[in-house]
């Protein structure tokens, strides 16, 4: 195995277009190193991000977001009092990531790279908005968070391609987020469904939402049916119920060891349900 | 297979060794500097026994590469105590927190960075923080009562010097 360290995205690029066996980034390597030790991934080539200045930084892009580095750790996402602020429903989600040793190394882009169904951070960041800027031989583009997983353990980035940072946009005014999942243990576990509600208030009402599902189809989705529910209403209990609906009708889960197919999908409406409560009492400024 | 060069600080002792490209802190650990008092448990990050700190922040051994740790601040059980048992240490027998104590050199390190981060913490926060440290044989009650001492001690003696 190769290890390489390249001290800027282009040189990454580069590297990983020109090989030939199998490749791995490493970013805080709390999957890679698992699958190479499980046998399940063999590197011939292991280029660690880590080198690369910037990878560890948090900053305010010009616009108000956050542009955030792919080796920032959850612990450092989670002391991080204006990001928290902002974006509570991403972070809780990256924080749900395993223990506080995880989280002294496991980053946003690794678990969105890792392409599970259920990784926790992804739900928060689809339905924040947050887009991948993704740099690869031929220059750097941006895409939505929501469109890089292709399916469990695949992603849509090309060979050479590497994800650079990932950007929340502007939390802008009257705005709130949550994440919530089900797992049958209060730690330590993978969702076995989770959702997150990220939306806008004018006054009582409801007047953007985004509401993405976890672990209840191929890859994270992001549900307009659910969105469309809530839109337009104060969250009262009708808007409530619309949206729990919207939650089952779109989640196509698997039945495994976690959960059961039908199981899923009810959990999916009631998570929908209280995720969005939780948003809509931080738009508010009532809960934090 | 060229081997990776790596200087980096164990404890304070500036430390080099050749490590394979593969391997990782915690095997380097042991069988490069001979630290044996960070264990291997599941060797996949899940039960915390390989607990080391590394510029500070509490991980996992066996998930980083050793090559990772080039220029870096690495801690470990064997740095703990200095002129005599660190509190918590010393909470740990007497409170009886321990049988086969494989965990433990794990525990302590994680408790220690807890202990720094929140010197007064809840049963609760305690519990949180150590969900990733896993001990199959003494239940964890006695474990959390050893931290509670201990970190109820370190504040008397803070507050002792200050």
């Amino acid at each position: 195995m190769r290890y390489h360290t390249p001290t800027s995205f282009a040189d990454a690029a580069a590297i990983a277009a020109g090989t030939t066996g199998t490749l791995r980034f490493l970013a805080g390597g709390t999957d890679v190193l698992v699958q190479m030790r499980a046998g399940m991934v063999q590197p011939d080539d292991l280029i660690d991000l880590k080198h690369i200045p910037g990878v560890d930084k948090i900053e305010r892009t010009a616009e108000g977001g956050w542009r955030i580095g792919v080796a920032v750790p959850g612990i450092v996402l989670g002391g991080h009092a204006e990001l928290v602020r902002d974006w509570p429903g991403v972070v809780e989600g990256m924080n749900l990531v395993g223990s506080t040793q995880v989280q002294g190394r496991a980053t946003l882009a690794g678990n969105l790279c890792n392409g599970s169904p259920a990784a926790d951070s992804v739900p928060g960041m689809v339905a924040a908005g947050a887009v991948a800027t993704v740099t690869g031989p031929n220059g750097t583009r941006e895409i939505p968070v929501e469109n890089i997983p292709a399916g469990p353990g695949k992603t849509n980035l090309a060979k050479g391609e590497v994800i650079s940072a990932i950007t929340l946009p502007p939390r802008g005014k009257n705005g709130g987020d949550a994440y919530l999942r089900f797992i049958p243990r209060t730690e330590m576990d993978i969702a076995v469904v989770g959702c997150a509600v990220n939306l806008r208030l004018d006054g009582d009402k409801v007047v953007e939402a985004r509401v993405a599902l976890g672990a209840v189809a191929p890859t994270v989705l992001l549900s307009e049916a659910c969105a469309k529910a809530i839109i337009g209403t104060t969250l009262d209990d009708a808007a409530l119920a619309a949206l729990a609906k919207a939650a089952e009708g779109e989640a196509k889960p698997i039945s495994d060891k976690r959960g059961t197919k039908e199981f899923r999908i009810d959990v999916a409406g009631v998570l929908a349900r209280r995720a969005a409560k939780i948003a809509y009492d931080r738009a508010k400024g009532t809960s934090k | 297979m060229s081997k990776i060069h790596v200087t980096t600080t164990v404890n304070g002792d500036p430390v080099e060794f050749l490590a394979d490209p593969r391997e990782t802190l915690l095997d380097a650990l042991r069988n490069h500097l001979d630290l044996t008092g960070t264990k291997e448990g599941c060797g996949t990050g899940d039960c915390g026994a390989c607990s080391v700190t590394v510029d500070g922040t509490l991980v996992c051994s066996c998930l980083m590469l050793a090559a990772e740790a080039n220029g870096k601040r690495v801690e470990t059980i064997e740095g703990m105590a200095k002129e005599e048992l660190h509190p918590l240490q010393r909470k740990f027998i007497e409170h009886a927190a321990l049988q086969c104590g494989f965990c433990t050199p794990g525990i302590l390190v994680a408790a220690k960075a807890l202990l720094e981060r929140n010197p007064d913490p809840t049963d609760t926060e305690v519990r949180y923080w150590l969900a990733g440290n896993l001990c199959r044989c003494t239940g964890y009650d006695k474990i959390i009562r050893a931290v509670q001492d201990a970190a109820a001690e370190m504040r008397q003696e803070h507050r002792g010097a200050a």
